[in-house]
């Protein structure tokens, strides 16, 4: 479709978003959340909805999802309630799913996203808790051409649902929209938005009109946005079709799609697959929820700092560059393990730059994490402290960043075992000395006036040491001799 | 018909004398239900292996002459509708023919930590939805006081056990009278404790807002000590209410004189037996003679209840029972595709009266009609709790007939769904208020068949309610 045609049309775009709450055991029951375990281990009469069982609120959840609420400006209700949302499903073992309808825990919040420079401000129409359903497997077994199975372990795990106003102009709004409250909610530890895990899953609500258009047109719902990389194609796809009906003088229908990943396309759901009047009543096994102010500024005063100000405070603080500190500040634990190698003696600059580099660049080849390195932070510093004192050049540095990747042992070790930096203090003296006595020409020139040639002075000592002495050092005691 | 020998005090006396060992007095109660549940069709599953080693357990700490606990080898019937682990528990359904709860409800742990013995699973309408027990799908239970009778329902099980003498106490539930219209039918007292008072912890829900554990005994002060056990905050049920228990049997004797009994206008109108008014009035007469204070009351909101009720309750129904799909336990019937399977296994697994009221609550609840019906009835139950704490403002606890009619035959009602509605016209009142009532014997018709009387206490007065209770019991045993 022409650029032409696609300018003539604005996107409008609401994003309903699923996280996991970051919590050891079940919205309802005492069963672990435990990822990975094998199938049905976590289980018990509550999440597997056998008769007579009854839910009991998770307080951890109700915790955190007020955390989560509060991290987006949203108004935390003095009183919410849980309703029961009504379907058959064999992944829902008690016929409907524990949500909260009319009386949300939150409402009316706001989240600032990077937009060309600038801010822009989404709001958030509402914020409630729900249980997540189990999993069908219908792939895997003798007689899976037969039979499906079902594991329970995800039944019954805490989820926010956060629904976002149509505030969304385009794919890369969505994109920055999804990026940051990624960051926000793991930066407060309400959700390790795993997306792999499926502790974040997406659907947008989607539509368009003719630029100048107060109306908004006929929405589609999509649903299935799992990623991050089909974010934005999907989005992509589903704007220029409903501007290709448009276009042809059709009309949009109302209805959900599901994103494939395989056709790279939206397609509608089977009108039966979604066609649910889901009799939403107030859950009666569950009191309702009671907020108090006192428990409101009590997880306000716990709250851990948000992106924004982190970054903040890390350019007044160890006067990095802002660059450095968006890089730094990219998800809590990359900041964290920033902020410890400096409090275990690391020079802020020289700790950003090397995480920014070797490090960074090492855990991508290994396919690591943050929180999976090699390298503490604590021997991060210590590595940069015997650079900072000149017992190793930065070059021999790298060779020792890269052995402490692999073995991780202490830089100390390593530089022992490997006798570099051992070049003493005496050594580079002597090797000064020779080269001095060696070139009584260059001497000259840089008695003269020239000090081009220091160059050629402190070149001549790398190469008979190796490249091992301490450049400082080298200066230092080339100065003293030439003076 | 002879008159029961055992309560909660002979029990004890007996195992204490060591006049009978708990083990002996337990194979005594199952030889009874074995000659006597034929007939009755009270007992759908017996669970003698629980049984005896919990009366052997009873019978070592009698050996080491330790102190028994508080219902040490009574014997006690369970409804079918809560979970009992191990022993198959089919709430009188096809569904769920073959299942076992692989879980105890806390009213049963609760019964058994106290020393009560489990005989068994008491037969009862599907799903506790029935006032005459004939829509088990196990067949009817007989009234053992005349066996052409229902015993009503839907805890006609518990109560005929009882009745018969083939358990010291029951436990059945309530949603809509299901303890207190049974107990009247068969003679004997028969109590629900205020919403939240006894958990629903594997209570098997038919209506979560509704349902409540209560016992069923010979006398009221079996009652009161069934109830003292089973009542108390549960961290299982979030609607169980953190109330201290009082000790009930303790508190029996306080004098009721002086106290104000409420006579509700609105209960005594149509539709009500002439045999049943006259036995009411004269209960309520006889409390005068105690020195008790009749105050002539309005409910006004009383008419609306049946209509409430039944959208309220089938409302919860039609979601509570979801699960009954096929895919976990219970009956699965196969089918071409899954909505197929769904279709059938609900198809044959569940009686008509329980898909009637599926389809009831689902219409209730659904777009569109949830404000007229759902909506609407949960204002005027708001109401009809507002009749009872107005009325208490006044008095001290409210008398009422339990039923309209006595026990009536097998097949009078089966046809008449709506007829079958209304003889829970005085008791599901109590039942939106959330309040504590019993129903306890008021005489018999010139039939023998027995009439009850019912006694509805503030929330958590069920203190008062058993007093009263006791005192009527007493004097009129004594006048008889
Ligand atoms: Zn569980």
């Amino acid at each position: 479709m022409s650029p032409g045609i696609l300018a003539r049309y604005e996107p409008v775009i609401g994003l309903e978003v699923h996280l996991q709450l970051r919590t050891g055991t079940k919205l309802f029951c005492a069963c672990s959340t435990r990822f990975g375990d094998p199938p049905n281990k976590n289980t018990c009469p509550v999440c597997l909805g056998l008769p007579g069982a009854l839910p009991v609120l998770n307080r951890g959840a109700l915790d955190l999802a007020i955390r989560a609420a509060l991290a987006l400006h949203a108004t935390v209700h003095e009183r919410s309630r849980f309703a029961r949302k009504n379907y058959f499903y064999p992944d829902l073992p008690k016929g409907y799913q524990i949500s909260m309808y009319e009386m949300p825990l939150a409402t009316a919040g706001w989240l600032e996203i990077p937009l060309d420079g600038a801010t822009k401000r989404i709001g958030i129409t509402r914020l409630h808790m729900e249980d997540d359903a189990a999993k069908n497997l219908h792939e895997g077994f003798p007689d899976s051409d037969r039979n499906s199975y079902i594991d329970y372990n995800r039944c019954g795990v805490p989820l926010v649902e956060i629904v976002s106003e149509p505030d969304i102009r385009s794919p890369e709004e969505a994109y920055a929209y999804l990026t940051t409250l990624k960051q926000v909610l793991e930066y407060t530890g309400v959700s390790d938005c795993n997306m792999e895990e499926g502790s974040l899953r997406c659907d947008a609500n989607v539509s368009v009109r003719r630029r100048g258009e107060d109306k908004f047109g006929t929405k589609a719902e999509v649903k299935n946005l799992n990623s991050f990389r089909y974010l934005q194609h999907a989005l992509e796809y589903e704007i220029e079709r409903q501007i290709g009906v448009l276009e042809s003088s059709g009309r949009v229908e109302q209805e959900t799609r599901l994103w494939s990943v395989a056709a790279g396309r939206t397609e509608p759901m089977r009108s039966k697959e979604f066609a649910h009047d889901y009799r939403y009543f107030p859950e009666p096994d569950l009191l309702p929820v009671h907020v108090s102010e006192a428990l409101k500024a009590e997880i306000l005063s716990k709250m851990p700092e948000l992106p924004d100000a982190k970054r903040a405070r890390f350019l007044r603080e160890f006067q990095i560059t802002p660059y450095d500190a968006g890089v730094l500040t990219t998800t809590r634990a990359l900041a964290d393990y920033f902020e410890a190698a400096v409090n275990a003696g690391a020079p802020p600059k020289s700790a950003a730059n090397w995480i920014q580099t070797e490090l960074l660049r090492r855990l991508n080849d290994a396919g690591k994490e943050i929180a999976e390195s090699p390298i503490a932070p604590a021997a991060l510093a210590e590595l940069l402290r015997i650079i900072e004192r000149g017992q190793i050049t930065g070059a021999s540095g790298k060779k020792v960043f890269a052995k402490m990747f692999e073995t991780g042992d202490p830089a100390s070790k390593i530089v022992a075992a490997e006798s570099i930096g051992q070049i003493s203090e005496a050594e580079i003296e002597r090797a000064c000395r020779e080269v001095v006595e060696k070139n009584p020409d260059n001497v000259a020139k840089y008695k003269a006036g020239n000090d081009g040639v220091f160059k050629f002075f402190v070149g001549q000592v790398m190469r008979a040491t190796r490249g091992q002495a301490s450049p400082q050092l080298v200066n230092g005691t080339l100065k003293r001799l030439l003076s | 018909m002879t008159a029961p020998a055992w309560t909660i005090p002979s029990v004890r006396a007996a195992l204490e004398a060591k006049k009978v060992s708990s083990r002996e007095l337990t194979s005594e109660f199952f030889a009874c239900i074995e000659r006597r549940n034929p007939e009755l069709n009270a007992f759908l599953a017996l669970s003698p292996d629980r049984a005896f080693a919990q009366a052997d357990r009873i019978d070592a700490i009698i050996a080491r002459g330790e102190q028994l606990p508080p219902l040490a080898g009574v014997p006690v019937a369970v409804k079918d509708v809560i979970s009992t682990c191990g022993v198959r528990t089919t709430c009188g359904s096809r569904i769920l023919e073959n299942y076992v709860p692989p879980y105890d409800a806390t009213a049963v742990g609760r019964l058994e930590s106290a020393g009560a013995i489990v005989l068994g699973k008491t037969n009862c309408d599907e799903f506790a939805m029935g006032s005459s027990n004939e829509n088990s799908a196990y067949g009817p239970v007989r009234n053992p006081v005349a066996l052409d009778r229902v015993p009503g329902g839907s805890s006609g099980g518990s109560a005929a056990a009882v009745a018969a003498g083939l358990a010291v106490a029951a436990l059945g539930t309530d949603t809509g009278g299901s303890i207190r219209q049974p107990g009247a039918f068969c003679g004997i007292p028969a109590m629900m404790g205020t919403y939240g008072r006894v958990s629903r912890y594997g209570l098997i829900a038919f209506a979560s807002s509704l349902d409540r554990i209560g016992p069923f005994a010979t006398t009221v002060r079996d009652v009161a000590s069934i109830l003292a056990v089973i009542a108390g905050r549960d961290s299982s049920d979030s609607t169980s209410v953190p109330v201290p228990v009082p000790d009930y049997a303790a508190d029996l004797d306080r004098p009721v004189r002086g106290l104000r009994i409420g006579i509700p206008r609105e209960y005594f109108g149509e539709g009500m037996d002439l045999i049943v008014r006259q036995k009411v009035e004269a209960g309520i007469r006889l409390l005068e003679s105690l020195g008790c204070v009749p105050v002539e009351l309005r409910m006004p909101h009383t008419d609306f209840a049946i209509a409430t009720y039944y959208i309220v309750a089938t409302a919860e129904a039609s979601s509570n029972l979801a699960r009954f799909d096929g895919v976990r336990y219970g009956l699965r019937v196969p089918g071409a595709t899954l909505l197929d399977m769904y279709k059938k296994t609900r198809g044959r697994g569940f009686g008509s009266e329980v898909k009637r009221r599926i389809m009831l609550g689902t219409y209730a609840l659904s777009s569109g009609y949830y404000d007229a019906y759902y909506l609407k009835a949960q204002k005027v139950r708001t109401l009809i709790a507002r009749d009872f704490a107005e009325a208490f403002q006044q008095v001290d606890v409210i008398i009422t007939p339990t039923s309209p009619s006595p026990a009536f035959r097998l097949g009078d009602k089966t046809d008449d769904p709506l007829q079958m509605y209304l003889a829970d016209i005085y008791t599901v009142t109590g039942s939106l208020a959330g309040v504590p009532g019993i129903s306890v014997p008021c005489g018999k018709t010139p039939d023998g068949l027995p009439v009850g009387l019912q006694v509805f206490g503030p929330h958590f007065g069920e203190s008062l309610v058993l007093q009263l209770a006791y005192a009527f019991e007493q004097a009129r045993g004594s006048s008889v």
